[in-house]
């Protein structure tokens, strides 16, 4: 009854089973990634153009087949049975084979894409070659690793977004949000930057830029040569760079104060994205523990620190001394670092320390005694900032931050951990977005007086690990710096207790006048 | 130190542990035989269901109990000497006690049938209901039908659960609609038709008779008082709970249908409470009735009781009734009283609202003489307990009610709002006098 079903059967038995339908549709989508594999392998397709729209059509046919044959004929509603019998969503046999396929090719993609078949100087081979007529329609030139990439994250997104779709008709908030994923990783991520290519020539060249992806998430944004790019590039680069600077100062800390950062993780974000579609069947694998939510904290701040030092050091590295040149010198662009980090800590502590615990207090100011000393340390003496070359550090933190943790383990690893370990571990972006949310935000999650009934669907279904029920059932409202707003929680609660809203201020957090059904008097000795 | 020892460790007993342990140092001892750890109780259908496991239906995790020094002891208590503070176990082994908090819970209600002791036969209310039911109805060709006595909330859960599993589902209703002692007709309808939709074979004015044996112990069929028989591999008996008090049939303490307390939760015994399912009003407390078998109840029991305990003495004094379920995919929620037409109070008028989809309705009661709001059941809309309980508080009119329906929302964002539909059919509906 409680052990998880490791059975590897198909044909189980009811809720583990799948019908006819969907055994065919999973056959189609399976036939298109077998083109895929074949081509991976080197057989050489006649008609690219042809087979590679087979494939396509035939992965995200297949998937959305699936989802109607699964969802279609059943009542609006949650659609959860058996999530903990099914292998492939309880880490059985076929969690661990498509988790270790997805960490393997996540492998070959970062470090041996000549396994894909990219040829650096001549004609691609393989899998890459089988995407050149699609990347050539859209931007131009050859397909790269990249572009196999974007283009599968994109079907994936897309076919997937449909499943989630269906799965979820009933709630409106999930299928706009849903609706909201696809067009951004449609438009922004994929078709905009594409045909942005098509503008490069030898005299104007854009670096690609996935417009909704923000420093720090993107955090080669200000490498030397995306900013020699966008400033070579004219009047629309230095808008794109302007932009890029004030998507991190001030359309996100606007929007986040409006509707806490979900209107980032799981509206806009391509990672999000992913998670919310294809990572939704494995959003309950999230580990609730609470050691797993101290572990949490201090990893995903030490990343968002590393990602300061790197960008740090790296823009550093590459400005001038002599300000009659440009006025954004080394040193000018040090002290502005300083004066930021320092407006941010001292006001946070000045207006907000109550609200810390005893670890954030502790580690915020471990982490700010550390770079600004860091810094100061420069300032004094020596030429390599940080101690370690800029370019060291940006190579370590494209390996370990970059590639590693949010690709291999953030994606590779969703059958086994759940599908937002990126999110709630390791993204620096949502490090920043998860502060100011729980600090300066309008968005909470409400509970409806006394009606919990601590079930637990709640905290089972929070794909970021969050246990809403220990807030619940004490009628608390929830605002917690990782939490997404992907509105699960409210939406698997059979007792209609979970609300999110954006309101005041006053009494976000800690309302003493709690409500949980019992005499009035005897609550107030209760919650005090 | 004082020790207080409590028997049952389901919502009411472990609120009353959890709050003397806020407000003392005194020595707890919590004891089930039922679970290791307390889990919720009305969740343990997601777990045949396959939403969650067994240790997701935990609310604390292990370490808890250790770090608020609540000792857990797994043993069934067989007699309790009042004379001599000390409890009696199963197989041996005693505790004594200095304040004794009886939170045993409630045992499935049966009336006496034959052949409620084939295999086969259950109800759902204990961990090892939920044990039984996966050994009963693992699949489909184990168990093709089963047959569920009575309509109400249990009733309704163990049909969904059964479907999860496409197991053909037969329930015998004694009313001519779901959950029609409690519900209003109209509502109680409209979760039959849902029901019903769900693959369910519901049966209105059907009785069961008796279940019968294949010859080796197990359940064949079972026989309906209009002399049908249904075979099937499955009973359950979801006719409602009676407060589990067997074990205290020797002892000296009082009891009736459940144990019998004042409105400070003590029995006649010194020392000696009783909260939750079991415990059973001496003087009924407003349209509540004697004993209250809700997790909502349990847990305000648990909660005044802890401070009577530790010092400030206080009446389980509940504020306005309010409930919840979920019928298959139909929310329900309610505030205040709504009575169903066998329980109806001379003065109650009911407004009735129902959305086309017939997945949504509302029904409101009011005095008709004053005008005052009663009540309101809400089936498909999400509302705000806090603001019921404030308009019940401040005795508004039904029709200051609906006017400002809107404020009680609780439908996540981007929902359709009915307040207006609501609205127009309210104030446009002729007046009765």
């Amino acid at each position: 009854m409680s052990t998880v079903q490791r059975n590897m059967s198909l044909t189980g038995e009811p809720p583990k089973t799948i019908n006819t339908q969907q055994k065919l549709a999973s056959a189609i989508g399976l036939i298109g990634l077998a083109v895929l594999f074949l081509a991976l392998f080197n057989i050489n397709f006649p008609n690219k153009t042809l087979w590679l729209t087979a494939s396509l059509i035939a992965i995200g046919g297949g998937t959305v087949w699936f989802s109607i044959a699964a969802y279609g004929n059943k009542h609006e509603g949650i659609k959860n049975d058996g999530v903990y019998f099914k292998s492939l969503t309880s880490k059985g046999f076929w969690a661990w084979v498509l988790g270790i396929t997805l960490t393997l090719y996540y492998v070959v993609l970062y470090w041996f894409p000549q396994y894909l078949g990219l040829v650096q100087d001549g004609e691609n081979k393989g899998l890459v070659a089988l995407f050149d007529p699609l990347s050539k329609f859209l931007n131009g030139g050859p397909a790269s690793q990249w572009f196999v990439y974007g283009t599968l994250y994109t079907v994936a997104i897309l076919a997937f977004g449909i499943k989630f779709i269906l799965k979820y008709r009933h709630n409106k908030y999930e299928k706009l949000r849903t609706y909201s994923v696809m067009f951004f990783q449609l438009g922004f991520a994929f078709l905009i930057p594409e045909l942005m290519q098509r503008l490069n020539s030898d005299s104007f060249s854009l670096p690609y830029y996935d417009l909704k992806n923000i420093w720090p998430l993107n955090y080669y944004n200000f490498e030397q040569y995306r900013v020699d790019q966008f400033i070579s590039a004219g009047d629309i680069g230095l808008a794109l760079l302007i932009f890029g600077i004030a998507s991190i100062f001030i359309i996100t800390p606007i929007l986040t104060y409006k509707y806490g950062k979900r209107w980032y993780c799981s509206w806009v974000c391509g990672c999000g994205g992913l998670a919310e579609t294809a990572g939704d069947p494995f959003r309950h694998l999230s580990d609730k523990r609470q050691i797993a939510w101290k572990v949490e904290r201090w990893v995903i701040h030490s990343v968002l620190v590393f990602v300061v030092l790197m960008t740090t050091a790296v823009v550093h590295s590459y400005l001038g001394d002599d300000s009659s040149k440009y006025w954004l010198t080394k040193v000018v662009f040090l002290i502005s670092v300083a004066v930021i980090l320092t407006a941010v800590f001292a006001g946070t502590f000045i207006f907000k320390r109550e609200e810390l615990q005893k670890d954030a207090r502790y580690g915020a100011i471990g982490y700010f005694v550390i770079i600004i000393s860091l810094i100061g340390f420069h300032y004094f003496s020596g030429k390599t900032l940080f101690l370690f070359e800029a370019e060291t550090l940006r190579q370590s933190y494209g390996f370990l931050i970059g590639a590693v943790f949010s690709g291999v383990i953030g994606v590779g690893f969703y059958p086994i951990f759940g599908s937002r370990v990126w999110c709630r571990f390791g993204c620096p972006m949502a490090a920043i977005l998860g502060f100011q949310q729980r600090l300066f935000s309008r968005f909470r999650i409400t509970t409806n007086g006394g009606q919990c009934i601590s079930c637990g669907n709640c905290s089972t279904y929070c794909e970021m690990g969050i246990d809403v029920r220990a807030y619940a059932q004490k009628g608390e409202n929830i605002v917690r710096s990782s939490c997404v707003g992907c509105g699960i929680c409210s939406a698997v609660c059979p007792r209609g207790v979970l609300k999110l809203e954006n309101g005041p201020l006053e009494k976000r957090i800690d309302s003493n006048e709690i409500l949980l059904g019992n005499d009035v008097d005897l609550m107030k000795y209760v919650n005090n | 130190m004082e020790h207080i020892v409590i028997i049952g460790n389901g919502i009411a007993g472990v609120t009353a542990a959890r709050h003397i342990r806020k407000l003392s140092d005194k020595k707890i001892t919590i004891i089930s035989a039922e679970a290791n750890h307390f889990f919720s109780r009305t969740a343990l259908m997601y777990v045949y269901m396959g939403h969650m496991r067994w240790r997701d239906i935990e609310p604390y995790e292990h370490w808890f109990w250790e770090k608020n020094r609540l000792e857990l002891k797994k043993a069934y208590v067989e007699t309790v000497d009042t004379n001599n503070k000390t409890l009696y176990f199963k197989g041996g082994g005693i505790l004594t006690y200095d304040k004794l908090i009886i939170a045993s819970g409630s045992v499935t209600n049966t009336f006496g049938w034959e052949g409620l002791d084939l295999n086969g036969v259950q109800g759902l209310v204990t961990k090892q209901d939920l044990e039984k039911i996966e050994k009963n109805a693992p699949n489909n060709k184990e168990c093709p039908r089963a047959v569920i006595v009575g309509g109400g909330l249990i009733g309704v859960e163990m049909a969904e659960m059964l479907r999860t599993r496409d197991i053909e589902v037969t329930m015998l209703v004694r009313e001519d609609g779901f959950w029609s002692n409690v519900l209003p007709k109209q509502d109680a309808e409209m979760i039959s038709r849902h029901i019903v939709s769900h693959g369910v074979d519901l049966r209105h004015n059907s009785e069961l008779d008796k279940i019968l044996d294949d010859g080796s112990g197990n359940v064949r069929s079972v026989l309906t008082k209009d002399g049908e028989e249904i075979p099937c591999s499955v009973v359950g008996i979801t006719t409602g709970v009676k407060p589990q008090i067997s074990f205290l049939q020797h002892s000296k303490i009082e009891t009736d249908k459940g144990i019998l307390v004042n409105r400070k939760l003590e029995t006649n015994i010194e020392d000696v409470y009783a909260i939750g399912d079991c415990a059973q009003q001496r003087e009924p407390i407003g349209n509540r009735p004697p004993v209250e078998a809700v997790w909502y109840t349990g847990r305000m029991m648990g909660e005044a009781l802890a401070q009577t305990i530790c010092g400030k003495p206080f009446e389980y004094n509940p504020g306005n009734w309010f409930n919840s379920a979920k019928f298959f995919d139909i929310e329900y929620q309610a505030y205040g009283w709504v009575f169903s037409e066998s329980k109806r109070k001379d003065y109650e008028a009911q407004f009735h609202w129902k959305c086309a989809s017939d997945l949504r309705c509302v029904t409101i009661s009011y005095n008709k003489n004053s005008n005052e709001f009663l009540g309101i059941n809400t089936f498909g809309i999400r509302m705000k307990h806090e603001v019921f309980d404030k308009w019940l508080n401040e005795k508004r009119s039904v029709d200051y009610v609906i006017e400002n329906l809107k404020q009680a929302n609780f439908d996540p964002e981007f929902y359709r709002k009915y307040e207006k539909v609501i609205q127009s059919k309210f104030f446009n509906q002729p007046v009765n006098a």
